[in-house]
């Protein structure tokens, strides 16, 4: 019985944000063009206080991509692979041309992801935990830019939204359940916004070919 | 319990990034991004024995419920393998990863051409 209530909650929850939104559309010429199959994610360049951030970010990306139906490199051999060619922050693995990555992981685009914010923001009357990031997907093989991105999640999102109405509770109940079970709350604010960030959604990185909605969404 | 709400909030994870299509998962994640992170964020306590342990379960239990590994897991487990010295282990899950996922292939010939030079 609970865990159908869980479910009925969690499921209007993505009924209720996922399809809201209707905001200008991005330009997708180029990601049609490039049509990417596989993507190489880098490690996170971290512009917060909180230097757990790059890898508390980084460990959460590969699930996204991969459900939208791209190849997902191996990210703990990706960032190894970095440091042993003499690159050992995120910042020098930015700059390391696109040639060197084609060449190197054989990769179709590189996803190069900026933690913006990340940690305890403190108002009067309560504190919260953050996560902001920006993400640009460029071709490897051209340089171009198929797609830019940007997501924020916040441990108490959804609180004070909405007036108290049925919505509000209900994205209130889901994300605090989210946020409540795994330890470390900037590692599970930080799932959430990757996923915001990285999935197929308005706005998102177009469906892969390993997506089911690949020939019907990313075609058209 | 708490195990019960620990697997319904990944659930739940998983029916974010579906958004608005009621599709399923493409793989069975398992322990891959959680052992990640940790080893990241407390490195003494998922040394390569404890994660291959981990993703050992993690592939039988995906093999019982006919699912697939997510890309990089085959690839990550060699890694590991590789650590522990296990070359003929290191080289299987590789070439695993290269037959579940062609777009390794450059990767994962250098990474076993590198491993051949340094054992």
């Amino acid at each position: 019985m609970h865990s159908f209530r869980f479910l009925l909650l969690a499921s209007s929850f993505v009924i209720l944000s996922g399809c809201a939104s209707q905001k200008k559309s991005f330009d997708y010429s180029a990601f049609r063009e490039s049509n990417p199959r596989s993507i190489v994610i880098l490690p996170p360049v971290n512009h917060s206080p909180d230097i757990r951030a790059t890898y508390s970010f980084y460990a959460t990306v590969t699930m996204p991509v991969a459900e939208a139906g791209y190849y997902v490199f191996p990210i703990a051999l990706v960032d190894q692979t970095f440091k042993e060619n003499g690159l050992p922050t995120p910042g020098e693995m930015h700059q390391a041309s696109v040639n060197k990555l084609r060449e190197v992981f054989g990769a179709d685009a590189a996803l190069y992801i900026t933690i913006t914010q990340y940690g305890s923001v403190y108002s009067v009357i309560d504190s919260s935990v953050i996560v902001s990031a920006d993400a640009d997907l460029i071709d490897l093989k051209t340089g171009k830019l198929l797609w830019t991105g940007t997501a924020t999640a916040s441990s108490s999102e959804g609180e004070n939204k909405g007036g108290g109405s049925i919505t509000a509770l209900l994205i209130n109940a889901v994300v605090k359940q989210i946020l409540g079970n795994i330890g470390d709350q900037g590692h599970s604010v930080a799932s959430v916004t990757s996923t915001r960030l990285l999935s197929t959604r308005e706005n998102g990185i177009l469906p892969g070919p390993r997506s089911p909605d690949y020939y019907t969404q990313a075609n058209k | 319990m708490m195990v019960f709400l620990k697997r319904m909030s990944f659930f739940s994870l998983a029916l974010f990034f579906s958004g608005c299509a009621s599709q399923k998962s493409l793989y069975y994640w398992g322990n891959y991004q959680p052992q990640i992170y940790q080893m990241y964020s407390e490195p003494g306590k998922a040394p390569p024995e404890q994660q291959l342990i981990k993703f050992e379960e993690d592939y039988q239990k995906a093999m019982a419920q006919n699912k697939r590994m997510p890309p990089g897991f085959h690839a990550h487990v060699g890694y590991l393998y590789f650590e522990s010295g296990k070359m003929d282990q290191a080289y299987k899950n590789f070439e695993m990863e290269k037959s579940h996922y062609p777009e390794s292939s450059i990767y994962m010939d250098s990474l076993m051409q590198r491993m051949k030079g340094k054992k």
